[in-house]
C-alpha cells in the first residue's frame, strides 16, 4: 500500500484487540461464561441453547406422533405427566394443536434460526475473515441475550393454563387475532408474539454484526473471492434476515393491534359465538402477505447456511477444491435474491388472481436453476475424490441426498396447479421436512462433528456419530417418504385423528410405521446429545493444531485458542481456501505464499 | 476527511475497510436498510386496505385544523408547519456534523439543543393533532341516530356526507372505514416513536459532548451515526406525510 493514502489500516482490529487484551487478566465466571463477549463462546452459547431448544421440540413431535400412529391407545404416563392435557391417558385436541404448532416454531426459529446461524457465524466469522472477534463483540452478547429472553417467554407460555399457541406456526389470523377463538389464542398468543419480537431484535443485533465483520474486519489479503463458502453463506443469510424479519415485525405490531386495540387490520365481517364482531375492513390476506415476506426468505436462512458448511466440511474431507467456487457464490446470490421474489407461492389457494400466481410460479421454478448448480457442484467435488468418511462427511453426502429428495418435490408444490391438489396434504409436510428439516440437521451435524474439535479441543466419538448417521438417515425417509403417498391420496395435515375417516383409515398402519421411526430417530438424537456433552469432558484430546488438514484460518490459532483468537499477529491471506491436492500438495493453508512456479487455479 | 486515493486503488482485499467506513456507520446504515423495510411493510399494508375500500376520507378534509384558529378551514396547514420543524431539525442535525469534523464542542452542543428543540417540537404538534382527532366531535349518522364522535383507532367520522341532514349546522356523515384510524395512528405513532427515540439519543449525545467524551476518543463520530438515524426518521415522515396527507 502506498504511503500517500491515509486509510485506516487495520485500525479496528487493533482496537478490538487491545480492548480484549485489557479484559483478558481479569475475567470472571460471570464474563468468562455467562455474559461473555468472546465469539467462541457466544457460539458455544447459541449451539447449547439450540440443543436443549431441539431436544424439547424434538420431544412434541414425539409425542404428536403417539397420536398419529396409535389414536386408540391410552398412555396412563401421559396423564401422570401432562395432566388434563392427556386426559385418560389421551392426548387432547387442544394440547395436539399446541405441539403441533411449538414444535414448528421452535425448529424453524429457535433451532434452525438461533440455534445454527448463531453457533456457526459466530464461531467461523472472526476465525475464517481473521479477526480478534465480532465488530462488536458487546451487541454479539446482547443478540444472545434476547435469544434467551426470547426463549424464557416462548417456554413461560408452555406453562399457561390456557397452553401455548396452538393455530399452526404460521399464526395466522383471524384465529390468532381473537382471544375467544380457541384456548391457544389467549395469553399463550400474546406470549408468542413477545417472544417472537425479542427473537427479531436478537437476530438483527446478530445480523447487523456477521455482516459489518465480513465486510470489514478480514485480515490482509482475505479478499471477497478468498472467503471461505462458509462466510459467502452466512452473508447471505444474515442479509436475509436484516431485511425480511423487520417485515414479519410489522406484522406483528399489526396484529398485537388487533388483538388488544380492538383495530380492525386482518378482520372483517366476523362471527364468532353467535356474536357478530365490529371488525370491518380488514383482510387476513394481508397478514398472509407480511408473514410469507419472511416467511420464505426465512427457509433459505436456514438451508443457506448448511450449504456453506457443507460446501467447506465437503471439500476438505475429499481433499479436492469444492468445484465452482464462484458458480456456488453465484448461484447463494440468486437464491437469496429470488428468496424474497416468491412469497406467494405459499398462498396459491387464497383465491390469488391466476395470473399473479403464474408470475409467482416461474419465479418459485427459477429457483431450481441456482440449487441445482449446487448440487452438481457437490456431487463434481465428490467425484474422483480422495474421500475420508469422517462423520461431518457422511452428514454431507446425506445433506445432499435430502437436499435433492427435497428439492425435486419443491418442483411439485411450486407449481400452482399441483399446488390446488397437494395443498395442506401431507405432500407438503414431507417436502419441507426433507428439504429444510432433515438436510438442515445433517448440514449443522455436519459442522458440528466438524468443527468440535475447535470449539472444545476434544474429538467427538466416531462410533457414536456413525450410528447417529445412518440411523437418522433411514429414519428419515422412512419418516418422510411414505407421507408423499398420503399427500398424493389427499390427506390433509394438521388433523387430529384420521382413522374415523373413511378416506384416510386405510393409513393408519401407515401412520403407525412413520410414528415408529420417528421415535426412533428421536432417541438417536439422545445418542447424539450424550455424544456432545460426554466429549466436552472426555473426548479423546486433539493434539495437532489442524487436525483435519484444512486449509482455513481457524486452524492457524492455538488448539485452544484464548480471547483474540490468535497469540501474536493476525495472520495474512495469500491465496483462497481450497488449494486441496494441488501441484502434489495435499494442502496449502491460505497462510502460505503462492510460489513462484505454482499453478493458478 | 477528503484523502486522495488513486484510481485503481483496491479496497476489498482485506485488512482495512472498505471504502473507509467504520463498523459503526456500516451498522448504522444496514439497520436504516432493515428499518425501511419495517415502514415500508406498514405504509403497504395501508396502501393495500386503502385502496380495497370504497371510500376513503379526503385528507383536505381532515387535516383542516389549528391551534388557537377554531374552526377556520385550514387544509394541511399544521402538518405542513410540522414537517418543516422536522426538515429544519435535520438541517441544524447536519450543522452539528459539520461542528464535529472540526472538532468543536461549543459548536456541536449549540446545533444538537437546536436538533432536540426541533425534534420536541415536532413531537410536541404530533402530540396536539392527535388529541385533536380523539377528542374532536362530528356528526355521524350511526344505526339511525346521530352521534357525536372523534377519530380513533376503532372509529371513524370522516365517512361519505348523507345528502341534506344537517346537524347543529354541520354536515352528517356516514361512519368512515376503520382502517384510516388504525393505519393513521399506528403508523405515525410508530414513527413518532422513533423521533422519541431520535431525541433521547441526541440528549445522551448532548450529555457525552458536554462531558468532554468525544473530545477524548479524538472524534464526533457518535453524532454522525446519530444523524444517519436523524435524517432517515426525517425521510420516513416524506413518505407518511406523502401517504396520509397528500394522496
Amino acid at each position: 500500500m502506498s504511503n500517500e493514502i491515509a486509510v485506516q489500516h487495520g485500525v479496528i482490529p487493533h482496537e478490538v484487540h487491545e480492548h480484549h487484551d485489557v479484559h483478558h487478566h481479569h475475567e470472571t465466571f460471570i464474563t468468562k461464561y455467562v455474559f461473555s463477549q468472546d465469539h467462541k463462546m457466544i457460539a458455544k452459547q447459541f449451539l447449547i441453547t439450540g440443543i436443549i431448544w431441539a431436544i424439547i421440540g424434538g420431544l412434541m413431535s414425539v409425542l404428536f406422533r403417539i397420536q398419529l400412529g396409535y389414536p386408540d391407545v391410552s398412555l396412563p404416563w401421559l396423564e401422570d405427566i401432562f395432566g388434563h392435557w392427556a386426559k385418560d391417558g389421551k392426548i387432547q385436541p387442544e394440547f395436539y394443536y399446541a405441539l403441533g404448532t411449538m414444535h414448528g416454531t421452535i425448529l424453524v426459529f429457535f433451532v434452525l434460526t438461533a440455534g445454527l446461524s448463531g453457533t456457526f457465524a459466530n464461531l467461523l466469522i472472526p476465525y475464517q475473515v481473521g479477526a480478534r472477534d465480532m465488530a462488536s463483540p458487546f451487541m454479539n452478547m446482547l443478540s444472545y441475550w434476547f435469544f434467551v429472553l426470547a426463549s424464557v417467554i416462548i417456554m413461560a407460555s408452555l406453562f399457561v393454563q390456557t397452553g401455548p399457541a396452538s393455530g399452526g406456526w404460521t399464526v395466522y389470523p383471524p384465529l390468532s387475532a381473537l382471544g375467544d377463538a380457541s384456548q391457544g389464542s389467549k395469553i399463550g398468543m400474546d406470549l408468542w408474539l413477545v417472544a417472537m419480537a425479542m427473537f427479531v431484535v436478537s437476530q438483527l443485533l446478530g445480523g447487523l454484526n456477521y455482516v459489518s465483520t465480513i465486510l470489514n474486519m478480514r485480515t490482509k489479503g482475505m479478499t471477497m473471492t478468498r472467503l471461505p463458502l462458509t462466510v459467502w453463506a452466512i452473508l447471505f443469510t444474515a442479509l436475509l434476515g436484516i431485511l425480511s424479519f423487520p417485515v414479519l415485525f410489522s406484522g406483528f405490531i399489526l396484529l398485537l393491534f388487533d388483538r388488544h386495540l380492538g383495530t380492525s387490520f386482518y378482520l372483517s365481517d366476523i362471527v364468532l359465538g353467535g356474536n357478530i364482531l365490529p371488525n370491518e375492513g380488514g383482510s387476513p390476506i394481508l397478514y398472509q402477505h407480511l408473514f410469507w415476506f419472511l416467511g420464505h426468505p426465512e427457509v433459505y436462512i436456514i438451508i443457506l447456511p448448511t450449504m456453506g458448511l457443507v460446501s467447506e466440511v465437503m471439500s476438505i474431507n475429499a481433499r479436492k477444491p469444492i468445484f465452482g467456487y464462484m458458480a456456488m457464490i453465484a448461484s447463494m446470490f440468486a437464491i437469496a435474491l429470488l428468496a424474497f421474489l416468491v412469497w406467494a407461492h405459499h398462498m396459491f389457494v387464497t383465491g390469488m388472481n391466476p395470473f399473479l400466481g403464474s408470475v409467482f410460479v416461474l419465479l418459485t421454478l427459477l429457483i431450481a436453476v441456482p440449487s441445482a448448480i449446487k448440487v452438481f457442484n457437490w456431487l463434481t467435488t465428490l467425484w474422483r475424490g480422495n474421500i475420508r468418511f469422517t462423520p461431518g462427511m457422511l452428514f454431507c453426502v446425506g445433506f445432499v441426498s435430502m437436499f435433492i429428495s427435497g428439492g425435486l418435490t419443491g418442483i411439485f408444490v411450486g407449481n400452482s396447479t399441483l399446488d390446488m391438489h397437494l395443498h395442506d396434504t401431507y405432500f407438503v409436510i414431507a417436502h419441507f421436512h426433507i428439504v429444510m428439516g432433515v438436510s438442515a440437521f445433517m448440514g449443522m451435524f455436519a459442522g458440528v462433528y466438524h468443527w468440535f474439535p475447535k470449539m472444545y479441543g476434544r474429538y467427538m466419538n466416531n462410533t457414536l456419530g456413525y450410528i447417529h448417521f445412518w440411523v437418522t438417515l433411514v429414519c428419515a425417509y422412512v419418516i418422510f417418504w411414505p407421507m408423499h403417498y398420503e399427500g398424493f391420496a389427499g390427506m390433509p395435515r394438521r388433523y387430529y385423528d384420521y382413522s374415523g375417516w373413511e378416506s384416510f383409515k386405510h393409513f393408519v398402519e401407515l401412520n403407525r410405521v412413520i410414528s415408529f421411526a420417528a421415535i426412533l430417530s428421536f432417541l438417536v438424537q439422545l445418542l447424539f446429545v450424550y455424544n456432545f456433552f460426554y466429549s466436552i469432558f472426555k473426548g479423546r484430546k486433539v493434539t495437532s493444531q489442524n487436525p483435519w488438514g484444512a486449509n482455513t484460518l481457524e486452524w492457524t490459532t492455538p488448539i485452544r485458542p484464548g480471547h483474540g483468537n490468535w497469540p501474536g499477529e493476525i495472520p495474512e491471506v495469500h491465496r483462497w481456501a481450497y488449494d486441496y491436492g494441488k501441484d502434489g500438495k495435499d494442502f496449502i493453508p491460505q497462510t502460505e505464499p503462492v510460489g513462484k512456479d505454482e499453478s493458478t487455479h | 476527511m477528503s484523502t486522495h486515493v488513486p484510481a485503481g486503488y483496491k479496497w476489498w482485499t482485506g485488512g482495512k475497510s472498505p471504502y473507509n467506513v467504520s463498523y459503526g456507520k456500516l451498522m448504522m446504515w444496514i439497520f436504516l436498510l432493515s428499518d425501511t423495510f419495517t415502514f415500508g411493510a406498514l405504509l403497504i399494508s395501508y396502501g393495500t386496505i386503502r385502496v380495497s375500500q370504497n371510500y376513503w376520507p379526503d385528507p383536505n378534509h381532515v387535516f383542516n385544523a389549528f391551534p388557537l384558529m377554531g374552526h377556520t378551514n385550514l387544509p394541511l396547514a399544521f402538518v405542513s408547519l410540522m414537517t418543516f420543524i422536522l426538515i429544519m431539525s435535520s438541517v441544524t442535525m447536519v450543522l452539528a456534523v459539520h461542528e464535529g469534523h472540526k472538532r468543536n464542542r461549543a459548536g456541536v452542543e449549540k446545533w444538537l439543543l437546536w436538533t432536540i428543540l426541533g425534534g420536541s417540537l415536532f413531537l410536541s404538534c404530533q402530540a396536539w393533532e392527535w388529541t385533536h382527532m380523539i377528542t374532536g366531535s362530528h356528526a355521524v349518522l350511526i344505526d339511525g341516530q346521530i352521534k357525536e364522535i372523534g377519530a380513533t383507532i376503532t372509529q371513524n367520522p370522516y365517512g361519505a356526507a348523507v345528502p341534506g341532514l344537517m346537524h347543529d349546522g354541520h354536515q352528517v356523515t356516514t361512519p368512515g372505514p376503520v382502517g384510516f384510524g388504525g393505519f393513521f395512528f399506528g403508523i405515525t405513532g410508530f414513527h413518532g416513536f422513533h423521533v422519541f427515540s431520535g431525541v433521547c439519543l441526541l440528549v445522551l449525545a448532548l450529555v457525552w459532548t458536554r462531558i468532554g467524551k468525544f473530545d477524548n476518543l479524538g472524534h464526533y463520530e457518535m453524532i454522525e451515526k446519530i444523524g444517519l438515524y436523524w435524517h432517515f426518521v426525517d425521510l420516513v415522515w416524506v413518505f407518511v406525510f406523502l401517504c396520509f396527507y397528500l394522496i
